[in-house]
């Protein structure tokens, strides 16, 4: 959505304070034109931004920390997500030979 | 859709219920289709406040309007899908962040070969994905002028300044402040990226020149108007330094340019810690009119006691 649209739909989101989180890196809409277009994982991203701001009450000086966080750990779920999918595709034998060795390892 | 229910009714979205009924009864008054009959439009802002009051005039209403779960008509919205839901279906979007597993890449050809190829999307993808935008960025440095008066540069202060960008900064102005000195502020530049530190904020401070006190190094120096009498026969004087006036002791026989020091009345900061005088310049004033009584006198006075302050110039 363009984002005069994404700003109707967050009540209390102010345009300069969208620029401000664009400029930073926070959200990345795409170029079109001279406007920027908001995916839906960005829309999300920008609820969650306000979220973190508002209900959260993160200072603006410390989001960015929030967010890198955020991001390691979506980062993490989804390469477990991917070894977690290859082992399964792994013959009984193997699984079990490494499920053994986890419980081993704790 | 119906229009925002608290701009029809004209309130603020945090005014209190009283506040929401006042303005409800106002506006239906003024509207009541029974008291304008006829009036096609004052029918329909009718209806439009009465729609508003059913969402904001009902406290449970209200409450699930501000949290977006329903709209202005009163409709259920959509549940809004939580970022998670987008965040966790792969890693083929811009906020992908490898840095929480980058470093496993060392610890050994299992890992390397599990985790070392895992970004190379077979396609797809934005230009390297996240790999730019996962770099710790220290914020940039931002710059500011502002002006303090001459008194707080002298002797310190503490002020809240509004930056351009609404943020509110706690400047703290260290006493003998010098016009032009930049002071910085560390962390209060824009924010780092992925985790990397605040950039700092340099303020460049210009101090307002004073009406009575000009500066000179730690040293402050000053312009006192002295009357007739006062020089003549001396006295004891007021004289404002930036702590506030204090008396000083004129001789008697004082004259315009004569220097007077009032040790320690300056800027702090100078050798030892010790701070600096303040130089007073004396200028004798004569009144705006001299009255009879002192022409008389002078005139009088002159014929014995005549002199010439230019003697010497001429040649």
């Amino acid at each position: 959505m363009r984002e005069a649209e994404l700003l109707k739909l967050i009540s209390g989101l102010r345009r300069a304070e969208l620029r401000r989180w664009v400029e930073y890196g926070w959200v990345v809409p795409e170029r079109r034109g001279g406007d920027y277009w908001f995916r839906e994982i960005d829309v999300a991203r920008v609820r969650l931004v306000g979220q973190i701001r508002r209900d959260m009450s993160v200072s603006e000086d410390n989001v960015a920390t929030v967010l890198s966080l955020v991001d390691q750990v979506y980062g993490l779920r989804n390469e477990l997500r991917r070894l977690a999918r290859a082992m399964e595709a792994q013959p009984e034998s193997v699984r079990m030979s490494i499920a053994e060795r986890l419980h081993a390892e704790r | 859709m119906a229009q925002d229910p608290y701009k029809v009714l004209g309130v603020a979205k945090g005014a209190s219920a009283d506040d929401i009924r006042k303005a409800y009864r106002k506006l239906a008054k003024e509207n009541h289709p029974d008291l304008k009959p006829g009036n096609k439009d004052a029918e329909e802002r009718f209806k439009e406040v009465q729609a508003a009051y059913d969402i904001v005039g009902d406290t449970d209403k209200r409450a699930r309007f501000d949290r977006g779960e329903i709209d202005a008509d009163g409709n259920e919205r959509a549940e809004q899908p939580f970022y998670r839901h987008y965040a966790d279906a792969g890693a083929d979007h811009p906020y992908h962040s490898a840095d929480g597993y980058a470093d496993f890449a060392d610890m050994g050809d299992i890992f390397s070969d599990l985790f070392g190829h895992a970004r190379q999307p077979g396609g797809g993808g934005r230009g390297g994905g996240g790999g730019a935008r996962t770099m710790r960025m220290r914020g940039s440095d931002v710059r500011y002028a502002y002006e303090v008066e001459f008194l707080d540069a002298a002797r310190g202060a503490k002020q809240r300044i509004t930056m351009p960008d609404g943020r509110d900064l706690d400047l703290s102005i260290p006493a003998a402040l010098r016009d032009g000195q930049v002071l910085r502020l560390r962390g209060k530049g824009m924010p780092g990226l992925n985790g990397g530190p605040a950039g700092d904020a340099f303020v460049t401070v210009h101090v307002k020149p004073h009406k009575l006190f000009r500066r000179e190094g730690n040293d402050i120096h000053i312009e006192l108007p002295v009357a007739l009498h006062e020089a003549v026969l001396g006295g004891k004087l007021r004289v404002p330094t930036i702590d506030g006036p204090v008396t000083m002791t004129v001789k008697p026989g004082a004259n315009t340019g004569d220097r007077l020091r009032l040790r320690g009345k300056g800027l702090a900061g100078g050798k030892g810690g010790q701070r600096g005088d303040q130089h007073v310049t004396l200028k004798v004033v004569l009144p705006e009119t001299p009255d009879d009584e002192l022409t008389a006198f002078l005139s009088d006075w002159a014929k014995d006691h005549a002199y010439d302050p230019r003697a010497g110039m001429e040649g």
